[in-house]
């Protein structure tokens, strides 16, 4: 920015982003936690919708309008279906969701905390200025896309239109037909009847 | 002519100018939202009587005609009888999510009008990706209709919830692509760009709106039938099918829960118009020079109501589809039209730089011969299949 913002703005925008963070956390926690699995999905879709807003924070519209398109609109309806489909019964409240073992679960959070923190930290990401304008106007992203991008999103095409093609294939596969025969009491009367029948 | 076009502008910015420095932009956010929930709150007030007029008209019978002088007042009364009606939750109810329901389709419905713009200068907010936002919004209230259904613990809201969210994800898809051939031709994604770049004339007399173009008439089409879809109007209206599901996903619902339900569905029937007459039909431009006269809002309201009139028309005309007949329609007949179109208009836009005499009649020919041979045979090919004895893949 050429101009310095304002103090208050930007204690203003300090304190938008840790309530969004806030709440981006707390219906994480709550998707993870909560006993009913559709209480989780709406709370994943909840911690969706609140990551678009961080994006909006950052000036990126698209990807939080992309965000908001794609998981809130087609994500959490799968998984709200696929809740459906395949677990019909409540889970039983006397089993323990988390692995009763501390020790594993703070082994797997740190190399989980090392594997993406190390990286994060010795990004060179963080060593480059901040660039001036931080909002992308759409005809750049489209034109991006459509030039230096464009085979990578081709062979997304590519991908998608495989799986969905792939998860057709699997959701259609039939039982081998049993040609069951219609047993029905004839009359020789019907019979002839049927012989005059063009087929 | 000016001062009238821009009254309400004006009006919002005098009122605006009347705060204290400091809050004026938030006096000015205020003054928008609350002339826009005042607008179209009326509108959806006013849309319920006219409705039911028009449709006991074409039906003939009277319509209601007992409150009021000719029955007008009557969406008052059904207002108080809404608010007074005991509000009643199933015992099995799943409480929480059956009370968030109703306020997760309303709230984001009313968030769509912001990026419409209803004359010159009279918009909420210029997003740079306006009809991403749209269409972002629009998509959440699948998931509110699901939460409707599923928390109500009723077979029938189930049934309901499911076939509201089949037919919304496949009727997005056609939707989406009947207005993207009008992005490729404005080179915007943002709505008031789109209106500026339908103004003028061709010929002298034509506007150039996008319905005046072979690629434009089959859009609106297919936009018109995939909004009457995704705002589960009829024929589209099975999800609420009330001779095989009570009434869907409002099965467990009454009182003001209810009538919040029909609020946020007449709105987003009324964004989804307002996209159409933005994305088609010039937004609010008028169609010749000498009608300029009229206010820019006037000439959007009038497209707006005409085109919510067509919409009772076609309820008032069409029975109610099968829910087969309505996928396959989405997927086999509608997508592929879209894609079709989609490509005739990258080839309008492409032969636009031919100069021979005639130019103008051959790209016509061209665009309408490209439309109606894949119109005739998709449809052909539909109709074989809609004939054909229906196999049912798991009720036999």
């Amino acid at each position: 920015m050429s101009n310095p913002r304002p103090a208050t703005i930007v204690m203003l925008n300090e304190i938008a982003f840790y309530l969004t963070a806030a709440l981006v956390l707390i219906f994480a926690i709550a998707a993870m936690t909560l006993p009913r699995l559709v209480h989780c999905a709406v709370c994943a879709a909840g911690a969706f919708a609140s990551l678009a807003l961080i994006y909006l924070e950052l000036d990126a519209e698209f990807v939080a309008f992309a965000q908001l398109l794609v998981y809130v609109g087609a994500i959490a309806i799968l998984i709200v279906f696929a809740i459906l489909l395949t677990n019909l019964q409540e889970a039983d409240p006397q089993v323990r969701r988390a692995s009763r073992s501390w020790v594993v679960g703070v082994a797997v959070a740190a190399i989980l905390l090392a594997a993406l923190g190390l990286p994060i930290i010795t990004t060179p990401l963080l060593q480059r200025a901040a660039p001036a304008a931080t909002a992308a106007p759409v005809r750049d992203i489209g034109e991006k896309l459509m030039t230096t991008y464009v085979l990578p999103l081709e062979m997304i095409g590519v991908l998608l239109t495989s799986a969905l093609l792939g998860a057709v294939v699997i959701a259609m596969r039939e039982e081998p037909e049993v040609k069951t025969k219609v047993t029905r009491p004839t009359t020789p009367a019907l019979e002839r009847q049927e012989e005059l029948t063009p087929r | 002519m000016n001062a009238l076009d821009q009254i309400f502008v004006t009006i919002q910015h005098w009122l605006a100018g009347l705060a204290p420095a400091a809050v004026q932009p938030l006096v000015s956010m205020l003054l928008i939202i609350g002339g826009l929930m005042g607008v179209f709150g009326g509108c959806f007030a006013l849309t319920t009587i006219i409705e039911r007029k028009t449709l006991g008209r074409m039906q003939n019978r009277f319509g209601p005609n007992r409150v009021g002088p000719f029955g007008l007042l009557q969406p008052m009364a059904d207002g108080l009888k809404m608010l007074t009606k005991e509000d009643i939750v199933p015992f099995s109810a799943d409480h929480i999510l059956h009370f968030l329901a109703p306020v997760a389709l309303t709230v984001p419905v009313w968030l769509a009008f912001s990026v419409l713009p209803f004359g010159r200068n009279m918009y909420a907010i210029d997003l740079d990706c306006g009809i991403l936002f749209f269409f972002a919004i629009g998509s959440t209230s699948e998931l509110a209709i699901f939460l409707a259904g599923w928390s109500s613990q009723n077979k029938y809201s189930l049934v309901g919830a499911m076939r509201a969210i089949a037919q919304m994800i496949s009727y997005e898809v056609p939707l989406v692509l009947a207005s993207v051939p009008v992005l490729i031709a404005a080179s915007s994604l943002s709505l008031p760009a789109i209106v500026h770049a339908q103004s003028g004339f061709a010929l002298g007399w034509v506007p150039r709106w996008n319905v005046f173009t072979p690629w434009g008439i089959a859009g609106f089409a297919l936009f018109m039938i995939a909004a009457s879809a995704e705002s589960n109007r009829c024929p589209f209206d099975l999800p609420e099918g009330e001779s095989e599901l009570i009434a869907g996903y409002l099965t467990e619902y009454s009182g003001f829960k209810y009538a919040l339900f029909f609020l946020g569905e007449y709105l987003g029937l009324f964004a989804v118009t307002g996209l159409g007459v933005t994305l088609f039909l010039g937004g609010w431009q008028a169609p010749a020079t000498w009608l300029e006269w009229i206010p820019s809002w006037g000439w959007f309201a009038l497209k707006f109501g005409a085109l919510i009139f067509l919409f009772i028309w076609v309820r008032a005309t069409l029975p109610r589809l099968r829910l087969n007949q309505l996928l396959n329609f989405a997927w086999k007949f509608l997508v592929p039209l879209a894609v079709v179109n989609l490509v005739v208009a990258v080839a309008w836009w492409q032969s636009s730089v031919w100069q021979f005499p005639g130019a103008l009649e051959v790209r016509w020919l061209l665009g309408t011969v490209l439309l109606a041979v894949p119109y005739v045979w998709l449809g052909r090919a539909w109709n074989d299949v809609e004939s054909a004895p229906r196999h049912y893949r798991y009720a036999e």
